[in-house]
């Protein structure tokens, strides 16, 4: 059998065939080994992220409740029902956080937002992924992509007052980032209103 | 006097404050008033009790009956898909190429599964041309059918039918994803897209922007060998004679994994960098062990190939820019089935600008060649401009026209309209 084994790598199609999937397989042992990271889509915890944004991280989330109206306009936003009573977020002074979800192709992006800025004036500060779980379009979790939300705006009419590069075979993640940027920036606005 | 009216405040002081207090039976009546409170207190505890656990045994209920388990299924079980319909108006002074038709070109589901965060499986199944069957136009093919692990951060691997990580448009084709009706005729005929294979691809992050992606798979078949066809005579019965040529065109060695030829396998790499937004560069290398798959044709076996490819694609505000460049270089036995077929060429430019958020027009210069090897002038050059115009992020209206300029001196050109879709 070993003789057959033998002549079906090696004189067959020569010793490319068994040369390829000995690397493959010690190309898999070679990054489980050096691993020591457990796989993790998870990049950022929420109190991370806080702490991160915040001099002293709020302890506590507050409420913004969603009324009939609200609901209405963040549906728009999102081009799809929004359901709940509520949105968390966190808060100091004028400058709130956000911990957002949105599906890029498949499965749902957490993304954080943070906001700054009284009613007249408002921009964003702050983009971070903090877990990613679809196999394409992680691209849009590096600084230089999230780095341009930086002071976006929102204008009247709830769209980003600036253009945001897209990634190419990423539109789909690309989008879901743009609506939750949206979507963070409004809910800004609705929380400052209501105070 | 003084001192009797002291003493008449503080009697009156004592008989007021004798006064405040209540008196036997009214602490009585305070205290049957509590125990009332208590017990309505305890009935009203009892009862929420009792809707608590009514609660609890209806939740519990609802999170084991099947239905939460089809939902819990659901929510791991993933659909989408896309089509696009097409209106072809060509003319050729090559009859066979001129048509005039509507066609349903693609309709496509795609249905995932997660096993669990790190395991899913992921398929792509398409009917083309609307009819499939014997003796109809149309083909139902499975594209994709893989199961996916992410082996470590940042790592994964897969086996099973994919696509082969080459081009722009052979991994990302969703018809709002791209311009021009039609797929452009490079990655087409020389890829070809769309190309699938089966097999093992390990894919992953090098560092920030920078992926790669390499593995073995099934092999091309091109069927060099000429043959003879039973064709239909006048009164439907089998005629004998008609004389296929042998084939040598990369597109026509696709197996699409349907009782693929093992006998020789493939082997692709591809480097990519997405690290700057709305840049992708990246470059495929391919190599075919035999894409004849160990026949003997013409006398001679053995016909290596290897694919290199290169690509940009760059978007800027409204600026868009798509610029491919692909070579195979195949053994020289080729070319005793076909003179010049040892060199099979292509490479386009695809500049474009987006009017409004809608609407979005392009020009393409393509050049392609399937026998660059010979001395003789061969190539197919041709010119497409068009515009998009999406009613919807995700629904599309395409328009272009086209001219292309054959070897042969002969003229082909046309227009194209479609509308596509993908959820």
């Amino acid at each position: 059998m070993l003789k057959n084994m033998k002549m079906y790598f090696f004189e067959k199609t020569g010793t490319k065939r068994v040369t390829f999937v000995t690397l493959f397989f010690l190309f898999l042992c070679v990054f489980s080994l050096t691993s020591n990271k457990a796989y993790s889509a998870t990049y950022q915890t929420t109190p991370e992220f806080l702490s991160e944004n915040f001099s002293v991280p709020p302890s506590k989330a507050k409420s913004l409740w969603l009324t009939p109206e609200l609901k209405k306009l963040s549906t728009e936003i999102l081009s799809r029902p929004v359901r709940g009573m509520r949105v968390r977020y966190y808060s100091e002074n004028d400058k709130t956080a956000w911990i957002l979800e949105e599906i890029g192709k498949e499965r749902p992006i957490t993304v954080g937002v943070i906001v700054n800025g009284n009613i007249e004036d408002f921009h964003i500060e702050h983009v971070k992924v903090l877990a990613f779980r679809e196999s394409r379009g992680w691209e849009v979790r590096y600084p230089s992509f999230t780095n341009q939300y930086k002071n976006v705006r929102m204008t009247p009419n709830y769209e980003l007052d600036q253009n945001i590069d897209g990634i190419t075979g990423a539109t789909l993640s690309v989008w879901a980032l743009n609506k939750i940027a949206r979507l963070a920036l409004f809910y800004h606005q609705q929380v400052l209103a209501l105070n | 006097m003084f001192r009797t009216t002291i003493i008449g405040v503080v009697l009156l002081s004592v008989a007021f404050t004798v006064d405040a207090k209540p008196t036997l039976d009214e602490m009585y009546e305070l205290i049957q008033k509590q125990a009332a409170e208590i017990a309505s207190l305890k009935d009203g505890l009892a009862e929420n009790n009792a809707k608590t656990e009514s609660t609890f045994t209806a939740v519990e209920e609802i999170t084991s009956s099947p239905t939460a388990k089809l939902a819990e299924w659901a929510t791991k079980t993933t659909m989408g898909g896309y089509g696009e319909l097409h209106y072809n108006n060509h003319n050729s002074d090559n009859s066979t190429s001129s048509k005039d038709e509507f066609d349903l070109h693609r309709f496509v589901l795609f249905v995932g599964h997660e096993y669990s965060d790190t395991i899913r499986f992921f398929s792509e199944f398409e009917i083309e041309h609307a009819l499939a069957g014997e003796g109809k136009k149309g083909e139902v093919e499975v594209e994709q059918a893989y199961i996916e692990w992410d082996y470590t951060e940042g790592h994964r691997v897969k086996g099973g039918v994919f696509l082969i990580p080459v081009g722009i448009l052979n991994e990302t084709h969703e018809p709002p994803t791209f311009y021009g009706v039609e797929r452009n005729p490079v990655e087409k005929n020389i890829l070809p897209a769309t190309w699938w294979e089966g097999g093992i691809m390990f894919s992953g992050e090098l560092t920030q922007g920078l992926s790669y992606d390499i593995g073995a798979h099934s092999g091309l078949y091109i069927n060099g060998a000429s043959s003879v066809e039973a064709d239909v005579g006048a009164a439907g019965d089998p005629v004998l004679g008609k004389t296929s040529a042998g084939k040598y065109k990369i597109r026509d060695g696709r197996q699409k994994t349907s009782n693929a030829k093992g006998d020789d396998l493939a082997y692709t790499a591809r480097i990519k960098y997405t690290g700057v937004p709305g840049l992708e560069l990246a470059a495929t290398f391919q190599h075919q062990e035999d894409v004849w798959q160990s026949e003997t044709i013409n006398g001679v076996s053995g016909v290596e190939a290897d694919l290199i490819e290169a690509h940009l694609a760059y978007k800027k505000g409204p600026f868009g820019l798509r610029a491919l460049y692909a070579q195979w270089d195949l053994d020289d036995n080729i070319e005793t089935v076909k003179a010049g077929a040892d060199e099979q060429e292509g490479w386009y430019i695809e500049p474009s600008f987006q009017l409004t958020k809608k609407l979005g027009v392009f020009a393409r210069f393509n050049e392609y060649d399937n026998t660059a090897g010979g001395s003789q002038n061969s190539e197919k050059e041709q010119i497409d401009v068009g515009f998009n115009y999406y009613i919807h992020p995700r629904v599309v209206l395409k328009a272009d026209y086209f001219d292309q300029d054959n070897d042969s001196e002969t003229e082909y050109k046309g227009y194209n309209l479609g509308i596509g879709y993908d959820f």
